[in-house]
């Protein structure tokens, strides 16, 4: 058990640190902990959630997605022509925009693998094009997403947020066996040591479409929940979550340098960031200001990630 | 050669040109089941790159492959694993920020991007176990294993593929004589089982041991392949150099042990690795430091240049009672220390930085010296030998031995007082090895002290002066003259005050 918490002290640490934030959350909120206090707070944090999931394949794999959030425009704006009319119409919409998000990040994954270029590059280029993309199909906001669909996924049950088990179902149902197969394990060996990878008998290649692929297809999943909460298609949300989702996935533990962390931090990092929004929004604290503290917020918390550097009786353990 | 009609593995008119450089040229070579066949050759022969080809991880500019008599094509490491061709590296291939468990299963038999079992972890443990690896548990990250400890998983890692063809590329250069032991136990049995294995060592007692059959190799060609005892020592490095050395060892310089102090450590200690060591090395002396691994002779090292922080006891260098707080404290004028890493790779060169960039960073700290004078190198380049195609490449494109040649060479610039040195020629050809003695052994004489951290007890009792053996952290037996034999430095490591003379010839 002692060993578990060492291994996974990240998470640990983020899970901790977001429970203690939570709770004063809930504690200044003037409705207090009530069922719906709780979704708008779960539904805000999930959008990003899904947007950190999608940046965690990418940084895992020692690489960057900078088209995170022009794949959630580009899906979201997809979603607001799609989600609207017959249930089985719907069932594919949804599966549409999933799998336009999907598309992009293949796309992204081919030029990076193929074309032997930097991701940072790549997905710098491709996030422009994602970003025109939804430009051309909604050259401003609009269109509409059906509001039964969209309560049903963005309301409750028996009064848990349905958010909530939308993350629980992408940690137990998708992650934890995920982990357990070869591609989930090629990920942190291509991000830890892509030699070693190689070596191993790992199809780097393979692998590391996969983990773009799987980047967009989570900015797919972000920019469809995005519809939903939002019902509206919207091309201009592009800049914010990328950077964000780069926020969330450190704040959760996950090392940019690639092979460290899980999708569990990932998406702790980002209910933290989200929970601190809203913190500064109820604390009185002037509007303007807010980016200031979220700011020295994070570059606090980053710190103390790194503290244990400090105890090092060897020095060269702090350059590992 | 022919000895039966379909070999395990047949190599015809393999060529492998990098550029203009011909790192093989037309080789044949045949490897059969159930024998260990030695490959001999100095650095930059074509061993690696033979295996590097048996492994999938190149593939040849001509020539085929083939396995019991079919032509095969390996495009990748994969394909290789898939004909039983399983190959551990001496550039180690685990990952490190995964657990021994996953690196295990990562090349496990049958295990591609889906669902993964357990399965073959059961021989994998039982594996380490055998080879001395009790203590390595499954759930460790890899990472925070030491040097001996990766080697012992890449060897389990490799067993557990259940290989056809086994290739062991300076795979037990970080062990101690009693786990290779283990080792080789193991992979006579695999032989026997009817394995073929494929043994490149610089160690001639290893493949004194080990092998059934030797093949040197010289310039990207294969010299010659004999049933081992068909040549002596001599011959074999003959045929390796292409011209004959008369000597590996240096001859040491009587009266060393009268002459000034230069290194004076007293009560040194550091958490429970280190326990009151005390040592001094003269002017003009090399002293050796012997041991298993991790018995606390490396970190020693690292103490002694200021790496450990709360280090306990007294250093003095020249009678002057010192403060050795960081490398930068340690390589100043007035202490004159300079520590050669045991990982030339990574701690002791920055690989994608040209030659002379990797020769600049020791003076480079050094108020008193000039680091982009090229006339502070010159001198130590040229009694090394340095082979180069210009100091303006990447370290990186340099063989192993002359990668050491440039750590050497960083830090003689600085005219050191005391030289520390941590298994400067593990994984080098035997020709370097020579040099790197002979280079040693001038320094001494020019006045220098030197203290040698060596896994290879043969380099402890021909090149040095005194040898400190260490045991649990302590230094279980001080060794001179006479004394230094290797009956007493097994003994020693062993802990134990004395063993049959006929247990090592």
């Amino acid at each position: 058990m002692l060993d578990y918490l060492r291994s996974n002290r990240r998470e640990v640490i983020a899970g901790v640190v977001l429970i203690a934030l939570l709770a004063s959350y809930l504690g200044t909120h003037p409705r207090g902990a009530s069922t719906y206090v709780l979704t708008i707070w779960a539904n805000q944090c999930l959008i990003l959630g899904l947007a950190a999931c999608a940046q965690f394949f990418a940084v895992v794999v020692r690489g960057i997605d900078l088209s995170v959030g022009a794949v959630m425009a580009l899906t979201n704006c997809v979603a607001s022509y799609v989600l609207d009319g017959s249930g089985i119409g719907m069932a594919f919409g949804m599966l549409a925009v999933v799998g336009a998000g999907a598309l992009c990040g293949l796309l992204n994954g081919l030029i990076i693998v193929y074309g032997r270029i930097q991701p940072i590059v790549v997905t710098l280029a491709t996030a422009s094009v994602f970003v025109g993309a939804a430009l051309l199909l909604r050259p401003t906001p609009g269109g509409a997403v059906n509001y039964d669909l969209a309560d049903a996924i963005t309301l409750d049950v028996l009064g848990i947020p349905t958010a909530l088990i939308i993350t629980g179902v992408a940690v137990l149902g998708f992650w934890l066996p995920f982990r357990r197969t070869g591609l989930g394990l090629g990920l942190y060996a291509l991000g830890s040591s892509e030699q070693a990878a190689f070596q191993s008998g790992i199809n780097t290649r393979l692998v590391r479409l996969a983990a773009f692929t799987l980047a967009g297809l989570f900015g797919g999943l972000a920019g469809l929940f995005y519809s939903f909460v939002t019902t509206t298609g919207d091309a201009g949300i592009a800049s914010g979550f990328t950077l964000n989702s780069i926020a969330a996935v450190v704040l959760g533990g996950v090392l940019l340098r690639g092979g460290v962390g899980s999708l569990i931090g990932a998406l702790a990092g980002a209910f933290i960031l989200k929970t601190i929004a809203s913190l500064m929004f109820f604390s009185g604290i002037p509007s303007l200001a807010q980016p200031l503290f979220e700011g020295m917020i994070l570059a606090t918390a980053i710190a103390i990630g790194g503290a244990d550097m400090l105890r090092a009786r060897n020095k060269l353990e702090v350059f590992s | 050669m022919a000895d039966s009609p379909s070999p395990l593995l047949e190599m015809q008119d393999i060529s492998m040109h990098f550029g203009a450089t011909k790192a093989l040229d037309g080789v044949d070579f045949t490897c059969n089941a159930g024998e260990v066949h030695a490959v001999l050759g100095e650095n930059g022969a074509g061993k690696s790159t033979l295996m590097k080809l048996i492994a999938g991880v190149l593939q040849p500019t001509y020539g085929q492959l083939r396995v019991e008599g079919r032509d095969v094509f390996l495009g990748s490491p994969k394909a290789a694993l898939d004909h039983g061709l399983v190959c551990m590296f001496q550039e180690l291939s685990l990952v490190p920020d995964l657990t021994v468990r996953e690196n295990l299963l990562l090349g496990a038999p049958g295990a591609g991007l889906g669902w993964l079992r357990g399965q073959g972890l059961d021989k994998a443990r039982a594996v380490l176990t055998r080879i001395g690896g009790t203590d390595i548990r499954l759930g460790a990250r890899v990472e925070d294993l030491t040097l001996p400890q990766r080697q012992q998983v890449e060897i389990a890692k490799a067993i557990m593929k259940k290989p056809r063809l086994l290739i062991l590329d300076e795979a037990t250069s970080a062990l101690s004589a009693s786990v290779v032991e283990s080792v080789f136990d193991l992979v006579r049995e695999e032989r026997d089982s009817g394995t073929a294995v494929l043994f490149i060592s610089h160690r001639f007692h290893e493949i004194e041991a080990l092998a059934d059959r030797v093949s040197v190799f010289r310039n990207g060609q294969r010299v010659a392949t004999f049933m081992k005892g068909d040549h002596d020592y001599g011959a074999i490095i003959n045929m390796m150099v292409g011209q004959k050395i008369e000597e590996l060892f240096p001859e040491k310089q009587p009266g060393a042990h009268q002459s000034d102090i230069v290194l004076d450590v007293r009560n040194f200690s550091w958490e429970d690795q280190v326990k009151d060591v005390s040592l001094t090395v003269r002017r003009g002396q090399i002293v050796g430091l012997g041991g298993l691994d991790g018995q606390g002779q490396g970190t020693f090292l690292m103490g002694l240049v200021g790496l450990l922080r709360k280090t306990q006891g007294t250093t003095a260098i020249a009678g002057e009672p010192s403060e050795i707080t960081s490398p930068k404290s340690a390589k100043h004028r007035d202490i004159g220390l300079a520590y050669i890493p045991e990982d030339r790779k990574t701690e002791g060169l920055i690989l994608d930085q040209s030659i002379q960039e990797n020769l600049e960073l020791a003076a480079l700290g050094r108020a008193d010296l000039d680091a982009g004078d090229p006339t502070l190198y010159a001198g130590s380049l040229e009694q090394l030998a340095l082979k180069h195609g210009g100091l303006e490449l990447p370290v990186s494109s340099l063989s192993g031995g002359n990668q050491q040649k440039v750590v050497l060479a960083k830090w003689l610039a600085l005219g050191p007082r005391c030289l520390l040195l941590a298994d400067p020629t593990r994984g080098i050809d035997v020709k370097t090895k020579t040099q790197i003695y002979t280079i040693l052994r001038q320094l001494a004489d020019q006045g220098t002290a030197i203290l040698l951290l060596s896994t290879d007890y043969e380099e402890l009792i021909q090149l040095c002066d005194e040898t400190h053996i260490f045991f649990e952290g302590r230094i279980a037996a001080s060794l001179s003259g006479d004394d230094l034999t290797p009956q007493n430095i097994i003994a020693a490591t062993l802990n134990v005050s004395a063993i049959p003379q006929a247990a090592h010839a």
